[in-house]
């Protein structure tokens, strides 16, 4: 059965990718693939790397509704790119070049996850419980904390660098920078690669610590580990079309709705299928069929709103 | 054989246990008692590196526990701690494979089936192995993660109040099957058990702490005497002879 679900969902993912690439194209073919190419390509890696860090952190934090994202991720992006306005200007920062805006982002917010999440998960590494509702609750007011300063910040600067701050800080999978696509690919296939590695004792450590201790798990190491791993691939993802907060929760959810197995090796690749899927599928709809102009990321948004209440309502935040 | 030297530990600036020093015999079923908040679970922690050594010197077999690989420790010896709260769905078969993770590494082999079936049947959860750990009872639950340490299959195995939640048949059932473990296969156990006569009953040595010191240590028919009762239990317990069996009347 899980078997073919996963075929399933790989060919739909096919089915998705050929209907991107064809549907409404008229004119030159080579631009319409090279165009059409570069964008499929940059929604499946966005999607990718959302999913797997996003399975990964429920891993890590033996929690289903919690997301990177949640966890000030996205209002930390805002921040970052509301301070480069502030500091160079709307002009001077649309002069960046994309590689630097890129590896300025991804290097903060590097940093600032390893800080946050290490020193919360690294007490809960030596000590006695995870307490999850301290993480919880620090990542909710460090959320507020950068959203509170980036409208501080943005209230000081003048109108026309307010509006270039705030479109920067939207999520949109239309305006992917082809030229950050190498190095993002690169960057992702490193960490898919360090992820599928430890695949089992990803498997053991949703055990919980002290049973993954006892089986053998070097457990603080593949903590760090995926840390790592996490803010690599959210860094990545944000970078590449900005924040997406629910995103993650809904293909996880339904991932494990999907899947009822506790097998990162199968997980993990049907939720970066699934996620593409989604994405994938929801841009050729809306795009191509509806012919809408609502970005895909409001409709995600609001269909992983809705799982995150729903869990909620349900009780099931194990 | 377990070796403990001069271990303390404090969380927060709260004493836990203080200097103790013994040895737990090879082969042999010890039992650790003492009244609530006595530091045994966390001496069966440190013993199983759960939590890191502050002070003092653990060895199992001879491997420090603080230095040894925790792969290497992972096939000596199993732990089962007293909650064990779990994040994925998963069922009792599930479960008890995990036990043989330290042996294939995530690849398991005929061998490592034919022990979990082995530990299923040991622990009498025959009928219920297919069924998901949320949908069965507390006890059925202790059961399957007992099943869990037996299918590591090491020759140390440190329980937790392995009886919690289980009936009388099936509580008389596990300190069998933990006898014939340590009789039969040689394994060394160490329970921490409420439930003083299960103790005089099934164990073959008894550790006794309180206040997180240690007050008495050895052979069952040794400690088994109503002043040794007291200064651990701080009440006064007669003791029965039925037969040759010693048992302390604490009911009343």
């Amino acid at each position: 059965m899980i078997a073919r679900r996963l075929a399933l969902l790989l060919c739909l993912y096919g089915l998705f990718s050929v209907a991107f690439l064809t549907v409404n194209a008229r004119g030159n073919w080579d631009f319409v693939l090279w165009f059409r190419g570069t964008k499929l390509l940059g929604i499946s890696l966005v999607a990718v790397a959302i999913a797997v860090a996003t399975v990964l952190f429920q891993t890590l934090t033996h929690n289903r509704i919690l997301t990177p994202s949640l966890m000030g991720f996205d209002a930390l992006y805002a921040l970052l790119q509301t301070v480069l306005v502030f500091t160079l200007g709307g002009f001077g920062f649309s002069q960046l070049s994309a590689q630097t805006s890129f590896f300025s982002s991804f290097t903060i917010m590097m940093v600032a996850s390893l800080l946050l999440f290490g020193s919360l998960l690294g007490k809960s590494v030596d000590g006695r419980r995870e307490d999850i509702h301290r993480l919880l609750l620090t990542g909710i007011i460090f959320g507020v904390l950068f959203r509170s300063f980036s409208s501080f910040l943005q209230r000081l600067i003048d109108p026309n660098d307010f509006v270039v701050a705030a479109t920067s800080a939207m999520a949109s999978f239309n305006s992917i920078n082809a030229d950050l696509l190498l190095v993002s690919s690169l960057m992702i296939a490193a960490a898919l690669v360090a992820t599928w590695r430890m695949r089992f004792d990803l498997d053991v450590m949703a055990l919980g610590r002290d049973a993954a201790v006892n089986l053998g798990v070097h457990y603080k190491r593949q903590v760090y580990a995926m840390l790592v791993i996490i803010a690599a691939l959210v860094s990545v993802s944000t970078a590449l079309v900005g924040p997406v907060a629910f995103f993650g929760l809904l293909v996880s959810n339904l991932t494990y709705q999907l899947l009822p197995t506790h097998r990162h090796a199968i997980l993990l690749p049907a939720a970066s299928l699934l996620s593409a899927c989604v994405l994938i599928g929801g841009q050729v709809v809306l795009e191509q069929v509806l012919n809408l102009s609502t970005p895909l990321s409001v409709i995600v948004e609001f269909l992983g709103g809705l799982t995150f209440l729903i869990l909620i309502l349900k009780g099931r935040n194990r | 054989m377990i070796n403990i030297q001069s271990v303390s530990h404090s969380i927060q600036g709260q004493t836990i246990l203080s200097d103790i020093s013994l040895s737990l015999p090879k082969g042999k079923l010890s039992a650790l008692i003492g009244p609530n908040g006595a530091g045994k679970s966390t001496l069966l922690s440190l013993i199983a590196r759960l939590h890191a050594l502050q002070h003092g010197v653990i060895t199992v077999d001879g491997l420090d526990v603080s230095k040894t690989p925790s792969r290497t420790l992972a096939r000596k010896l199993a732990i089962l701690s007293q909650s064990n709260t779990l994040a994925s769905r998963l069922t009792v078969r599930d479960l008890v494979s995990f036990g043989r993770f330290p042996h294939h590494n995530g690849r398991p082999g005929a061998e490592d089936k034919n022990k979990v079936d082995e530990a299923i049947a040991a622990l009498g959860l025959g009928e219920i192995a297919h069924r998901f750990l949320d949908e069965i009872s507390g006890g059925q639950r202790q059961k399957a993660f007992v099943a869990m340490a037996y299918a590591q299959d090491t020759d140390y195995l440190l329980l937790d109040e392995p009886l919690n939640n289980l009936d009388m048949k099936s509580a008389r059932a596990l300190m069998q099957t933990l006898h014939e473990l340590s009789e039969q296969s040689g394994k060394t156990i160490v329970v921490v058990l409420h439930e003083i006569n299960y103790a005089a009953l099934y164990a073959d040595w008894i550790v006794g702490l309180r206040d997180g010191k240690l007050i008495a240590n050895g052979p069952t028919h040794d400690i088994l005497t109503s002043e040794t009762i007291e200064t651990i239990f701080d009440f006064e317990a007669e003791i029965h002879q039925i037969g040759d069996q010693k048992l302390v009347m604490h009911y009343r």
